[in-house]
């Protein structure tokens, strides 16, 4: 029997959400309603196939694994999949689940295909601090929640868009109605900015200990991104910003969490080591 | 001796003009006591009657052709109909044409709204009545079982009953676009016109929340809103507390905008982030078009609404041939199953 590295079990999973995106893809141009149960069986077969990648890579690396951007991309995908494992099957929403295969297989795929991405980790990034372990995986699952956000974000815009413009067939006609779509985000939003503030709570514990521990971009990046979502919510809350704005700031400010992701990439002072494959 | 018959007899709305379907179409009370007395036909086997406003068409198996003839003249007689007009406009299949053609009845391929679903439920009904008079036997039995899974089959597999038809089920359908489940939904009627009407009764049909009714007289509004199980609202208040309804309506015949732009952004803005959804069914119109531009809110006139209708009754009929293959296809297939009991023609 082949050995497979925790790449090989990675690169299968991507293939399932992948297969996810094709099969929803083919069901929304021939207009046929996809079977839930089926995509929510391949999401959830990609699901287990990739955390068994990531457990690989985790026991080879001795921790959790969010030394460089290639670990960062999956475990963000990890996480929107493991928050739409529970959600989906606790709110049924239409497209949902075809929407996050997207997602999965663009940032898996993407993360696969940059060699360079991986080709060096971070190592001792937490110092053998649980504490400091936990932060971090909490600040990452926090963005998974931002991603499964920031579709449900993008499915509200496309149903406003189908109903302002009067175009209601192909994908439209099975988008979710916007208000359960608004219910959702909101939740995901304020779960989100929960975790996201747990995640800096714990992290300031150890940052006010010792200042010298924490880069100071990444710092400024999170704590960027911590008050913008945190604002957001305030805003929605508020009723300051609601509907269609509500729904293009949240698509935007996730654009810039992607793009920050290099920035809050590894730990400070650590130093750089050859990425390891896991058989 | 002939092998027995499995046979169509009727007449619908394809070849029957509305006056001529008045006369054949059996009242209520009427109907079992012909059923009784046609199952009792020298010759007559089986026999269920489908009656609905569009068909009248009765379904079974008999010894002999003669004995269908002597079917149709005693409903002729029966109704006091010319028989031989009957013959001219009426239909007579029998075997696997019989089968096809129930099938196609029950997916609702031959209704004159292409596609809608009540027929299936008077299919049912019809086959049940059969049942509870015990003139059903082994051959309908098959046969229309195999109709009501066949006919949920056509459903299933093609777009045949997807989108509404009728301006008001379109304007049902984007409200639960807007707002998901509709039982929390509060639904606003501008004017106490027809077309406003049915589409409050299609919003009670899927589940709406509360009905209101505002008119300029108020009195009419009350009468309406005691036809509607709904409340009534006086018409000077409209505007002030537009903002507590999610769908409002507008049917009146007003020769001015009825809901202006400054009361749509005041309703809005009092409503955080839930939508609002207008809906213009007025001649002239009763919503200023530029609440289309506010955020969170949607606004759908007549010619909108109608348009929908068309394009889904144009996507409905462009699955006709797919959804004609596959009754063809079930039906030769149970006509299989049937020809050995009742393989005779007529």
């Amino acid at each position: 029997m082949p050995t497979f590295t925790d790449r090989t079990w990675l690169w299968f999973a991507a293939a399932c959400y992948l297969a996810g995106f094709v099969l929803g893809t083919l069901a929304v141009v021939r207009e046929r309603r996809l079977s839930r149960v089926l995509m929510y069986f391949i999401v959830s077969a990609g699901f287990a196939l990739q955390t068994f990648g990531l457990y690989l890579r985790g026991l080879a690396v001795k921790g959790c694994p969010l030394g460089n951007t290639f670990e960062l991309f999956q475990f963000i995908a990890w996480s929107a999949i493991s928050l739409y494992l529970v959600i989906g099957a606790t709110f049924r929403l239409s497209l949902l689940g075809y929407f996050t295969s997207v997602l999965a297989a663009m940032l898996t795929l993407l993360s696969l295909s940059f060699p360079a991405w991986d080709a060096s980790r971070r190592v001792n990034i937490f110092g053998g601090n649980a504490w400091i372990e936990f932060h971090a995986a909490l600040a990452l699952f926090s963005y998974g929640v931002f991603a499964l956000l920031t579709l449900t974000s993008l499915m509200y815009a496309l149903q406003v868009f189908s109903l302002k413009r009067h175009r209601l067939h192909g994908l439209f006609s099975f988008l979710p109605s916007i208000r359960e779509l608004d219910h959702i985000s909101l939740r995901l939003l304020a779960a989100g900015a929960a975790l996201l503030t747990a995640s800096l709570a714990v992290g300031a514990v150890y940052w006010v200990e010792d200042t010298s521990t924490v880069n100071i971009t990444k710092l400024s990046v999170t704590v960027g991104v911590w008050a913008a979502y945190v604002a957001v919510l305030i805003l929605r809350l508020r009723s300051r910003l609601v509907g269609k704005r509500l729904a293009w700031t949240l698509l935007v400010l996730f654009a810039a969490v992607l793009l920050s992701l290099p920035l809050v990439g590894g730990g400070q002072a650590s130093a750089v080591a050859p990425a390891v494959s896991a058989p | 001796m002939s092998s027995p018959v499995f046979f169509l007899l009727g007449a619908s709305h394809h070849r029957t003009p509305l006056d001529l379907r008045e006369k054949l179409a059996l009242s209520p009370e009427r109907l079992p006591a012909f059923h009784q007395t046609a199952s009792t036909l020298p010759g007559i086997r089986e026999l269920a009657v489908l009656n609905t406003c569009n068909r009248v068409e009765f379904y079974g198996t008999a010894d002999s052709p003669e004995a269908v003839d002597r079917l149709r003249e005693a409903f002729c007689g029966f109704q006091g109909f010319p028989a031989g007009t009957f013959t001219n406009i009426g239909n007579r299949v029998a075997g696997q044409a019989a089968i096809e053609h129930l099938l196609t009845v029950a997916s609702g391929l031959d209704s004159q709204m292409l596609g809608e679903t009540e027929i299936l439920g008077q299919v049912k009904d019809a086959y049940a009545a059969a049942q509870e008079r015990r003139t059903t036997g082994p051959v309908l039995n098959r046969v229309f079982q195999k109709a009501f899974q066949h006919a949920k089959y056509v459903r299933t597999h093609t777009a045949i009953t997807e989108g509404q038809i009728s301006v008001a089920n379109v304007a049902v359908d984007l409200a639960m676009k807007i707002f998901g489940d509709l039982s929390t939904t509060r639904i606003l009627l501008l004017g106490a016109g027809e077309i406003g009407e049915k589409t409050a009764k299609a919003f009670q049909s899927r589940g709406a929340g509360s009905l209101t009714v505002a008119s300029r007289t108020l009195g009419r509004a009350m009468e309406l809103a005691t036809t509607l199980d709904a409340t009534a609202l006086p018409w000077e208040h409209v505007s002030s507390r537009l903002s507590e309804y999610s769908v409002v309506v507008g049917s009146t015949a007003a020769p001015d905008v009825v809901v202006t732009l400054a009361d749509a952004e005041a309703a809005i803005k009092k409503r955080s982030a839930d939508p609002l959804f207008f809906i213009d069914l007025a001649l002239p119109r009763d919503i200023d078009a530029a609440v289309a531009g506010l955020d969170n809110v949607f606004l759908y006139n007549l010619d909108d609404l109608a348009r929908i209708a068309d394009e889904n009754l144009a996507a409905r009929a462009a699955e006709v041939v797919h959804a004609r293959r596959i009754v063809a296809e079930k039906a030769a297939s149970l006509w299989r199953q049937i020809e050995p009991q009742a393989g005779g023609g007529l």
